[in-house]
């Protein structure tokens, strides 16, 4: 095992035992960059004398008694969080050259558990996509076939994290953007339960949905990031006064453990590979002592739709502040504020994002309010009391995390409702602010990696962790990796 | 950008109760533009997009209570006190212009607003 493939776990030992120094781990990781990201396109920044000012500092505290536990594990950053002094675009031109003053409180806490920022990873512009595909700086590419996406919105971190280019990944999920993206790469993808991680300073698309959470290779390394990031945090009003658990070490095998799995997820037309794959992976919990109960989710239907409507107005609102005057480009004539505004916002914002503000404009304008956003609010109720119920019978459930492996880059790209549909599995998690992870559960005949989630109750982080850690332990997935 | 929103969107609806949306209205409320050519392809994927969303109309919703957040409880506020050295608190004022398209003396500068 090459430096570059090592997980997190394997780092820390590493240099633990003085078997390898972050010097060395970066240098080879910013080689394999080097190589691979022209094809890959998962970063989009990488600031290489930033990067070693970081490995000077960690090779001088790793030396220490009292040394952090990340201390000199390289982590890459969707750029959607802020850094300080370090580009931050959300993948938009019209933050393009935006360099945020201050960091996100996640990248904070990172940055004080000793690890090195390696770069910020491609996106979604706003991550509003299933795909990278709507990125202003290009798509990123599945590692596993480079004509096929790598699922959105964190692609980058996906790709990156799949293709060894560096060990663990920071990403976002407001709709299934950590688990899908994961599923389609072949990694493990963790989005914590609402509020579990704060959101400052993580730029804002749904408020009421959006959620950082972590990439990685095992789900040990998941475990741990998830010890270092999360937590209460006085500068987001939505984040959870909830205590943090030492997850990495609660990873005991859980004992007669009931699994419920949704019958409205294996849908008409589900791709038959993916459908294959999560009866394997039924068929292998049942070995290992778990009880598979029968559940029904039965509004799983409309979420796509609530969600569209609800993560449309919240975006509209938020993405109100671009208006070329604070920070962000600026086009336009300069003696019409008006002109000015919608100038910089035609110029600055993609097809994407535009669809998007404009759906939200609509449902939240006087005459549809009520109609479209107020009638999602409340059918948002109805799923999240889905769960509830469901949650009364088993303790955790599992489900595909996507329809389909893997698309073809353009597949999808022309038709929004098609690309909408991809978060289907995925969707009713943020609607509901449950936590799920999706881990690898097979590959198709043409060896795309597949994935299914593992979801719990709210805070529940501990079992969906403990129950994927016991189905990785049973099986051999996880340890391919891209012949790229 | 807040006179605009309290204009309505004109409804108008057909034979088959289809809502026909007037894009051009909706982008004027929402500060976008779009060329003429991008409009037609958006109009088309616009109505697609709403014919789908507009199934929840199926749901009896009527007893059923919004849902703002997914936690429970009120919505956590602090005291409105100035505080310094906190994320983004101990902000200088030229820290703060940094980024703006256009500033001068530490101050962000628009067009004219007031003839």
């Amino acid at each position: 095992m090459g430096l570059s493939e090592a997980g997190i776990r394997e780092l820390r030992e590493l240099y633990k035992k003085r078997e390898a120094t972050p010097g060395q781990v970066v240098d080879e990781l910013l080689r394999k960059i080097d190589k691979l990201n022209p094809r890959l396109h998962a970063f989009i920044t990488v600031d290489h004398d930033a990067v070693y000012e970081q490995v000077r500092q960690a090779e001088q505290a790793l030396g220490r008694p009292d040394a952090p536990v990340l201390c000199g594990i390289p982590i890459a950053i969707k750029d959607i969080f802020t850094t300080i002094g370090m580009r931050t675009t959300c993948a938009s031109k019209i933050l393009e050259n935006f360099v945020p003053p201050y960091d996100a409180t996640i990248v904070r806490k990172l940055k004080a558990a000793g690890a090195i920022i390696l770069g910020k990873t491609n996106m979604d512009e706003f991550a509003m996509g299933s795909s990278t595909e709507t990125s202003a700086f290009g798509p990123t590419r599945n590692p596993w076939k480079p004509d096929a996406v790598p699922g959105g919105s964190s692609g980058g971190s996906a790709s990156a994290v799949a293709a060894c280019m560096v060990p663990g990944a920071l990403g976002t999920d407001t709709g299934g953007s950590i688990r899908q993206p994961a599923a389609l790469c072949g990694i493990v993808g963790l989005k914590p339960t609402y509020g579990r991680v704060s959101r400052y300073g993580m730029i804002a698309f749904a408020s009421s949905l959006d959620q950082g959470g972590t990439m990685t290779r095992s789900v040990y390394d998941s475990a741990l990031l998830l010890e270092a990031i999360a937590g209460f945090d006085p500068l987001d009003s939505t984040s959870a006064d909830m205590p943090v658990e030492p997850y990495s070490q609660l990873l005991a095998r859980p004992r007669e453990l009931r699994v419920g799995v949704p019958r409205e997820y294996f849908v008409e037309g589900m791709d038959a590979d993916v459908q294959a794959s999560i009866q394997g992976a039924i068929e292998t919990v049942k070995e290992l002592g778990a009880r598979i109960v029968d559940i029904s989710l039965p509004h799983t239907r409309y979420a796509v739709a609530v969600y569209y409507i609800l993560a449309s107005s919240e975006a509209s609102s938020n993405l109100a502040r671009y208006d070329g005057v604070k920070y962000g480009s600026r086009s336009g004539p300069a003696q019409d504020l008006n002109n000015m505004y919608k100038d910089t916002r035609a110029k600055g914002f993609g097809r994407e994002v535009r669809r998007r503000i404009m759906l939200g404009t609509f449902a939240l304008s006087a005459g549809y309010y009520a109609a479209f956003y107020g009638k999602a609010q409340r059918a948002r109720r109805l799923i999240q009391q889905d769960f509830d119920t469901a949650f009364g019978q088993c303790d955790v459930i599992l489900a595909p995390t996507s329809p389909s492996p893997a698309f073809k880059l353009g597949a999808k790209l022309d038709d929004p409702l098609k690309m909408y549909l991809s978060d289907i599995f995925t969707i009713p998690l943020n609607l509901a602010g449950l936590p799920g992870v999706s881990i690898p559960c097979g590959f198709t005949k043409e060896g795309l990696p597949m994935g299914m989630q593992i979801i719990g109750r709210q805070f529940d982080e501990k079992t969906i962790l403990s129950f994927a850690d016991m189905y990785e332990q049973a099986t051999t997935w996880h340890t391919r990796t891209p012949a790229i | 950008m807040g006179e605009g929103a309290r204009c309505r969107v004109p409804l108008r609806a057909n034979m088959s109760n289809k809502i026909i949306v007037d894009v051009k209205r909706v982008a004027e409320l929402a500060r976008l533009e779009f060329t003429d050519e991008e409009l037609s392809v958006f109009s088309a994927q616009f109505q697609a997009i709403l014919e789908y969303i507009s199934q929840i109309d199926e749901l009896k919703l009527d007893d059923v209570e919004p849902m703002s957040s997914p936690l429970p409880g009120p919505q956590r506020l602090r005291p409105d006190n100035p505080e310094t050295g906190k994320g983004c608190r101990g902000l200088t004022r030229e820290a703060a212009v940094a980024n703006a398209p256009e500033s001068r003396n530490g101050f962000f500068v628009v067009p004219r607003v007031i003839e």
